[in-house]
């Protein structure tokens, strides 16, 4: 019976998942203990529990609405980076795509003052142009889609602290306040905040991603379309030898898989819980834990969720360790391991089953 | 025009040393996505090495010992990618883009926790050097002539010999092209991948302390090397991983990366009024445009990215 369970690909999956959790943290641990010994324990404490260092139920919930208000988009860079990868496409690209669909949303909100629905749209359209730009190169061109998505990163961007600087404070380098400058533009709450302490940012953001992940699982397993992708990405030669087209598949994979990032940059700007900085000089973090999230996930839309929220609950978590001693960016680390890990999750697996193999030849043996 | 010219030459150089990292790894057989990182680790070394070593270092000690601390981190940083790929048969996109991130947070982490332990009230990811670098440079008549220029042209003429030239360099080529048949030949094809990472490890890691102090004298770790691991791939592909092609593809990509750094000592220039992010934007999509037009007859090694199996045929 047991054996049974862990032959089970998705009990596989599981097990391997928290193996990368378990070491990662363990690495996280030892790295603290090396920079101050003293604080290390409390330190990764205060990371697993992130909003639950706050002792009224209130707060914990405030802060609870903080972290899913952050998973959202997260989940949506990750589902860019999984349906790529189900196609052979590593979408490195994600940071880009999901910085300039902010670009986007924030630009039509502040400057024409659209309404929350047409700037979204806007961030969409953003996204899947810049996905499409790496999946045309890599289609016709040959071009390494990790390489241009890197190019198209940093020029995303420089092109939109360019743009943003319109629209930006003019003591400070930070777009206006959404909440002031472009209150239309701010997606409904559809009364979600009030569950969790009437936490403005909490709102559509949630379920729509969620909706995502299921259409995503839908497309993937369910239709001729994702079965396309998938046997393009298993084999680009044999799905051309079956007549399916593959440089049109793989374009329109990146332009689904830029759409999706997109829509992430509008699910946390439109929200308003953040301003653009015009002086970012690094991408933000977001597009590469949503890498994270993804391998972590299983490559499985509905494992992403559950990884999206982890790998947001423990960078929120980093925020709460003793600034005295270490820095929140210990949780970028921790995620870093993770997704390093989860490059040996093949291995893994091949540890797993050849075990059971030889656990069963050998009770073949006795019989 | 001297500016213009110095700072071509010393990013050129960066260029060199880290395209000619990935192009060792290459010719072995293993893609280095991780060179990012490794420039990253690699800069960390240096500047640590520099922000505790006395101002009073004789200049050439101080850059043997600058020069040996990023190498060897780079190398030791290197080994993460080799275990993982050669031994363990692991996705090697995967590996490598998660040193890449792993590297920008360690070096974070490791710069907040030494400013911090010095003086709580500093968070900064900031090591300074400005004493430290003056044993690199030396001005002629306003130019501001770098030894990292030289190690760069010696980096280069060896890289060339020992790959065209050394029993050791075909041998690594060989695992690249034809793993197996270097394997049926009595090479080890594992040894020789690791030497190939290793190398990297060794070329990036120097690039990266040269990205760090190219016209400056402090660096903000959490800022990493803004995709300069990736920009030297892309003139290694433009360079059709033979050396003296790198170089000259450096010196191309250098140019428009010194004209963000200078370009306001131009008057002409300055008289367009274009925002200084265009001249950001310059090599990255000059690299876009470059590759859309080298990589269609690529002449990459054929066996890059597959994980050696010596069971597999």
């Amino acid at each position: 019976m047991k054996k049974n369970l862990l032959k089970n690909n998705i009990v596989q999956s599981l097990l391997t998942s928290l193996i990368c959790i378990i070491l990662g943290m363990i690495v996280g641990f030892i790295v603290l203990l090396f920079i101050n010994p003293a604080g290390a324990a409390e330190a990764i404490i205060s990371i697993a529990k992130n909003f639950f260092c706050y002792n009224s139920t209130n707060m914990q919930l405030k802060y609870l609405g903080n972290t899913l208000a952050k998973t959202a988009p997260l989940l949506m860079c990750s589902l860019s980076v999984l349906f790529s990868y189900k196609v052979g496409l590593f979408n490195i690209g994600v940071a880009g795509q999901y910085v300039v669909g902010a670009c986007a949303c924030l630009y039509a909100a502040l400057a024409w003052h659209l309404s929350w629905l047409p700037c979204m749209l806007l961030a969409i359209l953003a996204g899947a142009v810049f996905g499409a730009i790496s999946g045309a190169l890599k289609a016709y061109f040959n071009v390494n889609e990790v390489i241009s998505g890197i190019m198209l990163n940093w020029i995303g961007l420089y092109g939109t602290n360019m743009i943003l600087s319109n629209v930006k404070e003019a003591a400070s380098p930070y777009t206006y306040q959404l909440s002031a400058a472009g209150e239309q533009a701010i997606l409904p709450t559809l009364g979600l905040g009030a569950l969790f302490n009437n936490n403005q940012y909490v709102g559509l953001a949630l379920p729509l991603s969620i909706i995502c992940a299921i259409a995503i699982w839908v497309i993937l397993e369910k239709t001729r379309f994702g079965y396309e992708l998938k046997a393009t990405g298993y084999n680009k030669n044999a799905a051309k030898y079956s007549g399916m087209a593959e440089k049109r598949n793989m374009i329109l994979t990146l332009i689904i898989g830029g759409a999706l990032a997109g829509l992430g940059g509008s699910l946390l700007y439109q929200t308003g819980y953040e301003q653009w900085q015009c002086t970012h000089s690094s991408l933000p973090a977001m597009g590469f834990n949503g890498i994270a999230a993804a391998f972590l996930g299983g490559l499985s839309p509905i494992g992403t969720i559950f990884a999206s929220f982890f790998i947001q609950h423990i960078t929120a978590g980093g925020t709460y360790v003793d600034k005295t001693m270490y820095c929140s960016q210990i949780s970028d680390l921790i995620s870093a391991i993770i997704v390093y890990l989860c490059g040996f999750v093949g291995f893994f697996k091949y540890a797993i089953n050849t075990h059971i193999a030889k656990r069963e030849a050998r009770k073949g043996g006795n019989e | 025009m001297l500016l213009l010219i110095q700072y071509t030459i010393l990013f050129a150089s960066i260029l060199i040393l880290v395209a000619l990292g990935g192009c060792f790894a290459e010719h072995s057989g293993v893609i280095n996505l991780g060179l990012e990182g490794i420039m990253v680790i690699g800069a960390l070394g240096g500047a640590l090495m520099m922000r505790y070593l006395p101002g009073t270092t004789p200049a050439f000690l101080m850059i043997l010992l600058v020069v040996l601390a990023s190498t060897a981190a780079g190398v030791l940083y290197s080994v993460l990618l080799a275990v993982a790929a050669i031994n363990f048969k692991a996705d090697q996109t995967i590996v490598g883009t998660a040193m890449n991130m792993l590297g920008t947070a360690v070096a974070t982490v490791i710069v907040k926790a030494i400013n911090i332990a010095a003086n709580p009230d500093d968070v900064s990811s900031t090591i300074q050097y400005v004493n430290a670098k003056t044993a690199f440079i030396i001005n002629i008549g306003g130019f501001e002539f770098n030894w990292f220029m030289v190690l760069t042209l010696i980096a280069l003429i060896v890289s060339y010999v020992v790959l065209y030239k050394t029993r050791f360099g075909l041998r690594l080529m060989a695992c690249g092209e034809h793993p197996q048949a270097a394997d049926s030949v009595g090479i080890n094809v594992y040894k020789m991948r690791w030497a190939g990472v290793l190398i990297s490890g060794f070329l990036g890691g120097l690039g990266g302390i040269v990205y760090i102090t190219a016209g400056v004298s402090e660096w903000k770790f959490e800022y990493g090397v803004a995709g300069f691991g990736f920009l030297a791939l892309a003139v290694m592909i433009f360079g059709q991983w033979k050396p003296t092609r790198i170089a000259l593809a450096a010196l191309l990509f250098g140019l428009f990366r010194a004209l963000s750094n200078v370009y306001f000592g131009f008057d002409f220039l300055v008289k367009l009024q274009i925002p200084s992010g265009v001249y950001n934007m310059l090599p990255y999509i000059i690299s876009l445009v470059v590759l859309a037009f080298t990589s269609g007859k690529s002449r990459a090694p054929k066996s890059e990215g597959i994980p050696y199996d010596k069971g597999s045929r």
